[in-house]
């Protein structure tokens, strides 16, 4: 099965919604809590990332029988340094972000932690693209 | 234990989320960085924290959290209420420190 859900950049409001979804389909589907646990994760770090740093994004999820793979497109700034942002504790949030307890700069590392594959492209000025795997 | 318990014991103010006061607690986090939160919490935890934001709600339902306890006597955001309604996930509150609460959180669970 597939779906995709839209993510607004800016808007904290509604942070964590695709996550909350996801994380309720997995259940029905009686996938293995522990994976749904990791699953979720990652996916909310990836959807707060596009909320605090891009203008908008798109978040495509796709389950079959083996795994579930989230694909994550954003138009935004992009990354310039993919292996310092991978660094645990580098984060370019803004002030206001960091108050409110995000940008620590573990949104990454998180992610990786908690996916069997974790693939990540950017391109400055266009966009981040990231690809994640989970296998059931 | 459960959350309606750790009130009494503790005498914390119970904002919203009336509806998980039965919730089960295990054990407790503390911290104000939510992705700390988000990588370490365990489920059935109560999670202590001076955040007061409706993202705090958010993870603590992601993450299966028993109850979030506000310290130094803040109040949730209007937005945090909500969702902490919506959620069934108790918002409670204490004068205490976050030293203090959690130390007697500690005492209470594991003592």
């Amino acid at each position: 099965m597939q779906v995709k859900f839209d993510v607004e950049g800016g808007n904290f409001s509604k942070a964590g919604h695709a996550s909350s979804q996801v994380k309720k389909i997995l259940k029905q589907l009686n996938v293995a809590p522990k994976i749904i646990k990791s699953i979720v994760v990652a996916l909310y770090e990836a959807e707060v990332n596009i909320v605090a740093h891009a203008y908008n994004g798109t978040i495509e999820v796709t389950i079959d029988p083996q795994k579930i793979l989230i694909n994550l497109s954003d138009n935004g700034p992009g990354i310039a340094d993919i292996s310092l942002a991978m660094q645990e504790g580098f984060s370019t949030a803004s002030q206001e972000v960091r108050q409110m307890g995000f940008g620590a700069g573990m949104g990454l590392p998180n992610i990786k932690r908690n996916t069997d594959e974790f693939e990540i492209e950017s391109e400055v000025g266009k966009g981040t693209k990231l690809i994640m795997t989970k296998f059931f | 234990m459960k959350v309606s318990n750790i009130i009494k014991e503790l005498n914390l103010s119970v904002y919203g989320g009336d509806n998980g006061l039965d919730n089960e607690v295990d054990g407790g986090y503390v911290s104000d960085l939510l992705s700390d939160v988000m990588g370490n919490a365990e489920e059935s935890q109560i999670w202590i924290t001076l955040q007061t934001h409706r993202n705090v709600m958010a993870i603590a339902s992601l993450k299966d959290l028993a109850a979030v306890i506000l310290v130094n006597d803040l109040k949730p955001d209007e937005d945090m209420l909500e969702q902490a309604n919506e959620e069934g996930i108790p918002v409670l509150g204490t004068g205490m420190t976050t030293f203090d609460v959690g130390g007697k959180l500690y005492n209470l669970l594991k003592g």
